[in-house]
């Protein structure tokens, strides 16, 4: 089991190596670069460019440098926690990110537990009570929730928010706190708002996963090993939870490899519907710009969030799946 | 309510389902009685409702099921006489739980899945022990280790933390006993306990089962088709068709007076070993078949070409199971699935080919078909136009051959596509490989049917609007669609019920004497190779052990293998019981049991094929004479 787990994180390193070569390419891969960018609007602006003043900058930025060597100077940067200048901002990239980064992680993690709390218990319900009254309004609004789109209910979300608890509109807090430092209040207000976004971008997420783990405990529900159980004696709660519902666990458990980035990517469009002060928003500004260090950070740390949710997931398995473990490997 | 000496007393049990919001009757008012100790054996085809008997006694119907009349009362000898009438109780009552595991207990058919996979066995057979005692944790494991060593578990303590997939069959079916038996219940129900199993590990767990009912004087209600472990188990046989009694009595009664013509029928349908020459298999509906234009016999085309349609030499095949692997240490392990694999198939003739499950039987036969490569070896295929090297073709070539070799499946469910029709599947073949227009194609579908006795106008259903029997039927007139000469049957019958069994037999050795077909008829039960068989090969852990017209090796078995093979099949004959004594414990496939003709020794590690009779061959080691063997 230790050398197991040992060889998934070898195993890491690689396919790290692998992504941020990816990522660098597609960046460098649209014509132009984050100067000529910025030149046609110093332009547009009808400001006079000084040529000068520009080849110093592209030696500064090192854009005349062939592109391998840019790679390896980026790669050798992340390695030791500079993650590169973000052009746009004027300032390093993880003053840029800062707040928002913590910010992220906590709506996304908040966002997760809301929908095991709530998907749980329902899937739970909808499988052992298939084809009743309830099974058949659960999965109604269930539904509901997967085809209404994310940014519509976030408008109305905002709306009635703002009607009945007076919450300002958008952002995570009161206007008050932003860029200040973390303080009592501003917990409170950020507590206040996050509950709008963790609704409106959980909803989604929820339902699917009700849909899924309904349709998997009901696979398990027709298994031999449940009719052993019972005729055992057991409580049918018991019977419940002990076998078809643990078994029911590992799509869910290989899920968390993705649900960390989806939730994080996913959110984007609410985020900047929502004004939050997430990473999203920025992404999205920084691949628009060309601002190819702030946009290269970001997408490798969401890859690095999906390769660790793998290995969390692989790891979490070969623990929960006894098959997994002892089995692991052999090919017929 | 007056006492009772009888263990269980069923009285017009009445079992329904609820179907589209309308009530399905499927026990009509089934009344048996057993007595405590005895055992009482429950014979049916499937759907006659036995197995829905069963679990209402249990309490555990499926939630559509429900009991709607009838009683079942149950009297445990420990309380004295007091009577419960299960059926009136409800399914999760702490009443009904408490007997449920621990006065009653059942086990299943398919060892395989009525174990959950991620709990090790000691955990689920102690939970039925702590459920229903209090013990403490340390005597719970102890109780445990013990009951498991009752079930002839070699290394009790070792099992304990086992899981369900690092055991075979044979060894799951006794954990599953060892849960059932270890709260001393007084009433087993082995719902066709031994069904799935090879015929030598059903003959251990059938003497297990006789052995622990003796030693705790228990009751058991068996369930099952098997005539021939009726036979050898029961005391009592209540026989159901259609959700109601049709005959019950003593056993010797039954067997020797059946009175109602469908026990008679159930009993002519099963194959046995002392079938004349010649003598039919009577299937309770027969099949009325058709035999097209387009499926004349195949006249002896070459009938100066003495070679055989079929040779298989050296045939071998290795798998290997790694474990670990990238950066970790790779540690392999080769398993022999085919070894020196040898055999010639006659033209017209239906080989037999048995074993016991893992054999590499399948194996073989998809090394045959080229769907598996094997390590080394030939397969020569003879016909009219000459020898085609089956292994060695490729490409265009090999699609070309592939109409002369067609396979028969085992399970007629997975091996139809639910997505398709009937006409879909069978026009299928002939669409690859690009024979006829679209009109020839209908008309040749349309013989396929009435070829295998299946009305055409069936042709636009889907699969699963067939029985078993049926869809097997539809599997084989797909076989056949391409004017086959080989046939590879693949346990065709094993998933289906004797009676049906009987009908599918028939309609396959039929369709081989009329269209001049040539059978590879796969199987592990010698009593349906006996009937359809010529010639029998016996296959253990990947290798021919002996090989013999089938007269001979029913009469004659030489090797230790098929001797025991044989011994262990039960006869559907209260004069032949089972000689459940000497079966020994390590199974037939233990080599060491064999003795020194028959194993290969340092000095000579090669074991040889002896000839000691015509056409009779046995593996034996090389310094074995063939008049040593001859008795």
């Amino acid at each position: 089991m230790f050398a197991y787990i040992v060889r998934r994180f070898l195993i890491m390193i690689p396919t790290l190596l692998i992504i941020s070569a990816l990522i660098f390419f597609i960046i460098e891969l649209p014509p132009g670069d984050y100067l000529e960018t910025y030149i046609a609007e110093l332009k547009q602006q009808g400001e006079k460019v000084d040529p000068s003043q520009i080849e110093f900058l592209r030696q500064e930025y090192g854009f005349d440098k062939p592109v391998v060597l840019r790679y390896f100077h980026w790669l050798g940067g992340m390695l030791v926690g500079d993650f590169g200048y973000s052009f746009e901002y004027q300032l390093p990239v993880t003053d840029v990110v800062g707040e928002r980064l913590w910010l992220t992680v906590l709506l996304s993690f908040v966002t997760i537990i809301f929908t095991w709390i709530v998907a749980f218990p329902i899937g739970i319900y909808s499988a052992t009570h298939q084809y009743s009254w309830s099974d058949y309004g659960l999965t109604f609004v269930g539904l509901l929730g997967l085809a209404i789109p994310n940014f519509l209910l976030a408008l109305v979300m905002l709306y009635l928010a703002n009607i009945w608890f007076g919450t300002s509109v958008g952002h995570l807090m009161a206007p008050e706190y932003l860029d200040k430092s973390m303080s009592w209040g501003k917990f409170k207000s950020i507590m206040e708002h996050l509950w709008i976004p963790v609704v409106v971008i959980g909803t989604s997420g929820t339902a699917a996963m009700i849909r899924r783990l309904r349709a998997n405990l009901l696979d398990e529900l027709q298994k031999q090993y449940v009719v052993t159980a019972k005729a055992k004696g057991l409580k049918p709660f018991k019977a419940l939870v002990k076998y078809p519902l643990r078994m029911a666990l590992n799509f869910f458990i290989s899920d968390i490899g993705s649900i960390l980035p989806s939730i994080i990517s996913g959110a984007e469009i609410v985020a900047v519907v929502l004004s939050l002060e997430t990473t999203g928003p920025l992404l999205l500004d920084a691949l628009a710009s060309q601002d190819m260090y702030l946009a290269g950070s970001f997408l490798m740390f969401l890859a690095t969030l999906t390769v660790i949710g793998v290995l969390v997931s692989d790891i979490a398995l070969a623990i929960l799946d006894p098959r997994i473990r002892l089995a692991g490997g052999a090919t017929k | 309510m007056s006492v009772q000496t009888d263990l269980i007393r069923v009285e017009d049990l009445r079992v329904a389902f609820m179907l589209h919001g309308s009530p399905l009757e499927v026990v009509k008012g089934i009344s048996f009685r057993i007595k405590p100790g005895s055992v009482v054996a429950l014979v049916g085809e499937s759907g006659s409702g036995k197995s829905v008997t069963a679990q209402a006694l249990l309490g555990i119907l499926p939630r559509s099921a429900s009991i709607t009349g009838g009683e079942i009362l149950f009297q445990d000898p420990e309380t004295d006489g007091q009577v419960v009438d299960i059926a009136s109780l409800h399914r999760d009552s702490s009443d009904m739980r408490e007997l449920r595991g621990s006065r009653i207990s059942m086990i299943f058919q398919e060892p395989m899945t009525s174990l959950s996979p991620l709990h090790t066995i000691g955990n689920q057979i102690e939970e039925a022990l702590t459920l229903h005692r209090e013990v403490e944790k340390g005597d719970a494991r102890r109780v445990t280790e013990e009951m498991l060593g009752l079930v002839n578990f070699p290394d009790p303590s070792r099992a304990y933390d086992m899981y369900p997939f690092e055991l075979s069959g044979g060894l799951r079916q006794r954990a599953m006993i060892a849960m059932a038996m270890i709260c001393r219940p007084a009433l087993l129900i082995a719902d066709e306990p031994t069904t799935a199993l090879d015929v030598t590990v059903q003959a251990q767990v059938l003497h297990q089962l006789k052995e622990l009912q003796q030693k705790l004087n228990m009751a058991i209600l068996l369930i099952t088709h098997d005539l021939g472990v009726v036979a050898n188990m029961a005391d009592e046989v209540v026989v159901v068709y259609h959700g109601e009694v049709m005959e019950a009595g003593p056993v010797d009664a039954i067997f020797n007076n059946p009175g109602h013509p469908y026990l008679k029928a159930l009993l002519h349908a099963v194959p046995h070993f002392d079938m004349k020459p010649g003598e039919r298999l009577q299937s309770i509906r027969d099949i009325n078949y058709e035999i097209g234009p387009a499926f004349g016999h195949k006249q002896n085309e070459s009938a100066e070409n003495d070679e055989p349609l079929l040779k298989i030499s050296n045939l071998r095949k290795t798998f290997v199971t790694k474990k670990g692997g990238f950066f970790g240490a790779t540690d392999e392990n080769t398993l022999v699935a085919v070894d020196d694999f040898t055999l010639e198939i006659k033209r017209g003739e239906c080989l037999g080919l048995v074993g016991e499950s893992g054999c590499g039987k399948t194996t073989v036969s998809k090394m045959i078909m080229r769907a598996v490569s094997p390590d080394s070896g030939t397969v020569e295929f003879n016909n009219a136009s000459g020898k085609t090297d089956v292994l060695g073709l490729a490409g265009s070539e090999l699609k070309r051959f592939r109409p002369r070799m067609q396979m028969v499946f085992q399970d007629p469910f997975s091996s139809l596509s639910p997505r398709m029709t009937v006409l879909n599947i069978l026009r299928e073949p002939l669409i690859i490989h690009e024979m006829g227009n679209e009109k020839e194609r209908l008309a040749k579908v349309t013989e396929l049917m009435r070829l295998v006795g299946l009305d055409p106008r069936f042709l636009n259903r889907y699969p699963h609007s067939f029985s078993g029997g049926q869809r097997q039927r539809v599997g084989i007139a797909r076989a056949l669609a391409l004017n086959p000469d080989l046939l590879l049957c693949d346990e065709p019958v094993s998933a289906l019920d004797v009676s049906v069994q009987a009908q599918i037999l028939n309609l396959l050795k039929d369709l081989q004497s009329e269209l001049g077909l040539t059978y590879l008829f796969i199987s592990h039960n010698l009593a349906v190779i006996d009937y359809v068989a010529d010639r029998i090969a016996v296959m253990c852990k990947g290798k021919l052990v002996e090989t013999a017209p089938r007269e001979v090796l029913f009469k004659n078995p030489v090797h230790p293998y098929t001797q025991a093979l044989l011994k262990a099949v039960p006869y559907a004959d209260l004069n032949r019981p089972l000689d459940l004594a000497t079966l020994h414990a390590g199974g037939a496939s233990n080599v060491e049991s064999w003795g020194p003709k028959f194993n290969a020794t340092p000095d000579a590690p090669e074991l040889t094929h002896l000839e000691i009779d015509e056409g009779h061959k046995v593996l034996v080691h090389k310094s074995v004479d063939a008049m040593e063997l001859r008795t």
